[in-house]
């Protein structure tokens, strides 16, 4: 199914969540507003004209100017493979964006929809601190548990030391202050 | 060795049994199994047949701490494995030694600036013997970087050192 479909079943189903779509260029998607996203991905998934069983990734943003954070979900629905020696099909694929206000990321949790949702929310919340409401265990997956602050927030301040072992270089103070 | 360290001034016994000793030690390092990250791949390679870090008595890699004398510190160390690093090195019984393998294990590496979560260095965590440069550095430079330490166990001895001579150097 084209993008141009897809992104048309989703505005007539939701004409009020969806604020923005796009659905020419290398990464068709959808804007979806957050208070409705789990009924969103629920309907993405069950829905048979769509289908989409499959959430490939999670990606964050800081869009630290708009003062936004964009959690980015790359869906795929797949199929029966339809040539020989072809593992599965990918019969639609779309992107789904949720903006969120910087200072209070609220975003539901999508982990008992897709399962692969609930180490990618992790990562996000990690990283960027974006919180999934709903999340079974939103835990810290990459940084240790007592990190201080969300590495890649584009204002994030670098740690002076961690448990005695000095961190930050006079060289690392240097970096472009966004 | 510490029953006879420091006991004697150095005279002939000594020397012949420093020179005995030094043999047996650098002549079966045996290193810890110890890979953090894409260094440990020149690691394996440098162990397996092309390179053969057996030929140095070195090949005897020990899955346990309790049994190792070296420590190759094969990749990026990050905060949270820096903990982990420590207590493997106490674990280690003595004479115990540690090789730094590549630029993220000397100072940080690519790194350096924007790496929030890597430790700048592991010799702010463990003591370092023998830096390897390299990114990765081959198995040839990690032989080398063998034979680097090997040269210095070459040259301990057991003999009471005067304290002029031990500060200074």
């Amino acid at each position: 199914m084209a993008p141009e479909a897809i992104l048309k079943i989703l505005q007539e189903t939701f004409p009020d969540e969806v604020t923005e779509v796009m659905p020419e260029g290398v990464h068709p998607h959808a804007v979806v507003r957050p208070d409705r996203w789990h009924d969103i991905a629920l309907f993405l998934r069950d829905d048979e004209r769509l289908g989409f069983d499959w959430l490939r990734c999670i990606s964050g943003v800081d869009h630290i100017e708009d003062k936004l954070l964009t959690a980015v979900y790359d869906l795929h629905a797949t199929g029966k493979p339809d040539t020989p020696g072809e593992l599965w099909h990918v019969r639609n694929e779309i992107a789904i964006k949720v903006r969120v206000d910087r200072d209070n990321p609220h975003i539901p949790s999508v982990a008992d929809v897709w399962p692969t949702a609930d180490w990618h929310e992790r990562e996000a919340y990690d990283l960027l601190g974006i919180i999934f409401d709903g999340h079974p265990d939103l835990r810290r997956i990459l940084c240790c548990d007592d990190w201080v602050g969300h590495p890649l927030r584009k204002d994030y301040e670098f740690p002076m030391e961690y448990h005695g072992i000095p961190a930050v270089t006079e060289y690392g103070q240097t970096r472009p202050q966004h | 060795m510490s029953w006879i360290e420091n006991r004697f001034e150095d005279n002939l016994i000594i020397t012949s049994l420093d020179w005995a000793i030094n043999w047996a030690r650098r002549s079966s390092i045996w290193p810890l199994t110890f890979g953090i990250a894409c260094c440990a791949i020149e690691m394996m390679a440098t162990g397996a047949s092309r390179f053969d870090i057996d030929r140095f008595g070195a090949g005897a890699y020990r899955p346990t701490p309790r049994q190792a004398d070296l420590m190759i510190v094969a990749g990026t160390v990050t905060y949270k494995m820096a903990s982990r690093i420590v207590r493997l090195y106490n674990q280690m019984p003595e004479p115990k030694w540690v090789i730094a393998m590549g630029a993220c294990t000397i100072g940080g590496g690519p790194y350096f600036k924007h790496g929030y979560h890597v430790v700048k260095g592991v010799d702010l965590v463990v003591p370092v013997d023998v830096y390897v440069p390299g990114c990765p550095p081959r198995p040839e430079a990690l032989l080398e970087g063998l034979m680097r330490l090997q040269d210095k166990i070459r040259r301990q001895t057991f003999a009471r050192q005067p304290i002029e001579a031990a500060t200074s150097a």
